[in-house]
């Protein structure tokens, strides 16, 4: 069934930026970023958006769809009522380029500072044998596809962009986790995700968990299981002691 | 004749902004209604713990006494008692001497309020529904500043730990409770009555909820980096993992019960009900 539905999408730069309305014929089956390219093709053929596979799988169309983030490739049009017009906006945290497509190169900066894979003393040099049981835990942060909205959605640079300096943020946490399970990995990164990364300044709330388009557990099984690690080496008074008892 | 090109400088990259969207979020759903609920709850109960834990009377009822009470470390325990209860002996350990005249609750409390306020599912909690930081995904928070868990008092957090293994020894002696509480109100053996069954409930589920915590996760296996090399540990990681899942559950129903628990004791105890024997 063909219907009218009513957007209205951010369109703007830098320098600033306004709802614009639009109406576009749409299908039942369609996502949002079905919609958003109607709008290219019969209304705004000058429209910026960043898209790539339509398949949940580059992460490319990051956006802020009715006020979340998610991927408008996986955002079907089902899911929203009829008759309300859908309001899509770019990515809050990060700067604007043109409408809704957004500067990420943050990201790509807090990569470059994640101290590469180390092979352990035991095994230096590849091939490496590991036991799945061994891997498999971090496997699951490989499934990240590099959307950003888990950093997007953080208010600790959401809602204040001076934390951006000191702050990695999840999607470079699971990163650091993933490195300190691996089971042939010998540098120690805990001290330096604590102190330097801003690993402290996450509160614990969830929402990069609850916008991960992957269902990856960023908090359950990365952030929290670091903060522990953290605790290990920096927190703890009874392995404190425990140290300084074998140092003697 | 050739000309010689100096190199130019790369242009700079512009400096950009953000999208300029004026409104704080531009959520429609009902993003509130979770923070609001849960601060209602727990505000409830730190409210109602506040005023059991000051009442210093009505908490023990042979066999049965209230979770907020148990361990009765206070020597007050045995001579400071009121209500119906008045002159009837209570269970107690005088670790705290006669000089505290206050509720012995005070003390107890102390290991309970420290576990659940630095539990990791609880800090989401709090943080969203009380703090506001943020309190809701997407919606802006209306504090200034943010320094999260870097500095006191919060970075205190990371001591979680130790108000686990704090609660283990809290859960052992509450299910010692639960284990006496087999017996009428003549101390005879062999007898189950309702108060029987809640403070058994109430054991249980304080030690799902202690289980399945983080923490406890951590320290059973998830520190290793290699399960292979240790079964048993891989075995209890992943049974404490499954527990886990569900912490956000036992948190509440946990904390919901062990109010259930006090209040029945102190009905009880205060001759508002009778309880009932099964046999």
């Amino acid at each position: 069934m063909t219907y009218d539905l009513k957007l209205r999408i951010w369109r703007g730069d830098s320098s600033g930026g306004e709802l614009v309305d639009f109406s576009v014929p749409v299908d039942d089956g369609e996502v949002v970023l079905d919609a958003v390219h109607r709008v290219q093709a019969v209304a705004a053929g000058d429209l910026a958006v960043r898209w790539n596979c339509k398949a949940g799988k580059c992460g490319s169309c990051s956006a802020e769809v009715n006020g979340r983030p998610r991927l408008m490739c996986m955002s079907r049009l089902s899911d929203f009522p009829q008759g309300e017009p859908i309001v899509i906006t770019p990515m809050r945290t990060f700067p604007v380029i043109r409408d809704l497509v957004t500067d990420v190169s943050f990201n790509f900066q807090k990569a470059q500072l994640v101290p590469a894979f180390t092979p352990s003393a035991e095994q230096p040099q590849a091939p490496f044998r590991m036991q799945q049981v061994d891997v498999e835990r971090s496997q699951e942060f490989r499934k990240c596809i590099e959307c950003f909205l888990c950093q997007n959605v953080c208010h600790v640079i959401r809602d204040h962009e001076e934390n951006k300096e000191a702050f990695s943020g999840p999607r470079f946490f699971i990163r650091y986790s993933e490195l300190d399970m691996h089971p042939n990995d010998g540098l120690d990164r805990k001290a330096l995700v604590q102190d330097e990364r801003g690993l402290g300044l996450c509160n614990i709330t969830k929402c990069c968990t609850e916008v991960c388009p992957e269902h990856i557990k960023i908090t359950d099984n990365a952030i929290i299981p670091m903060k522990e690690r953290v605790v290990d080496v920096k927190y703890d008074p009874v392995r404190f002691f425990r140290r300084r008892a074998a140092r003697r | 004749m050739a000309t010689t090109v100096e190199p130019s400088a790369p242009a700079p990259t512009a400096v950009r902004a953000r999208a300029a969207i004026s409104q704080r979020t531009l959520r429609n759903d009902r993003w509130w209604l979770n923070p609001a609920i849960t601060a209602g709850v727990l505000l409830s109960f730190v409210v109602y713990a506040t005023w059991a834990a000051f009442q210093n009377a009505d908490y023990f009822a042979r066999p049965l006494i209230s979770p907020f009470y148990s361990p009765c470390i206070a020597s007050v325990c045995e001579s400071a008692r009121q209500g119906a209860q008045h002159g009837v002996h209570v269970p107690t350990v005088g670790i705290i001497g006669t000089w505290w005249s206050i509720s012995p609750a005070l003390w107890i409390l102390i290991i309970p309020l420290t576990f659940r306020f630095s539990c990791y599912y609880y800090r989401k909690a709090y943080y969203r529904s009380i703090w506001m930081a943020p309190p809701a995904c997407a919606v802006g928070e209306p504090h200034s500043k943010y320094t999260g868990e870097t500095r006191l008092p919060l970075i205190m957090h990371n001591l979680h730990r130790y108000a686990f293994y704090a609660g283990l020894l809290l859960n052992m002696i509450l299910t010692y409770d639960a284990v006496v509480a087999f017996r009428d109100t003549h101390d005879r053996w062999g007898h189950m009555s309702v108060g029987t069954l809640v403070l058994v409930v109430n054991a249980v589920l304080l030690w799902l909820y202690s289980l399945s915590c983080h923490s406890c996760r951590h320290i059973v296996g998830g520190r290793l980096k290699h399960f292979s090399k240790h079964p048993v540990r891989y075995k209890a990681w992943g049974i404490v993992s499954k527990l886990n899942q569900k912490h956000m559950q036992f948190a509440w129903v946990s904390l919901i019960f062990v109010g259930l628990a006090d209040a029945y004791v102190r009905l009880v105890a205060s001759g508002t009900i009778h309880n009932p024997y099964i046999f």
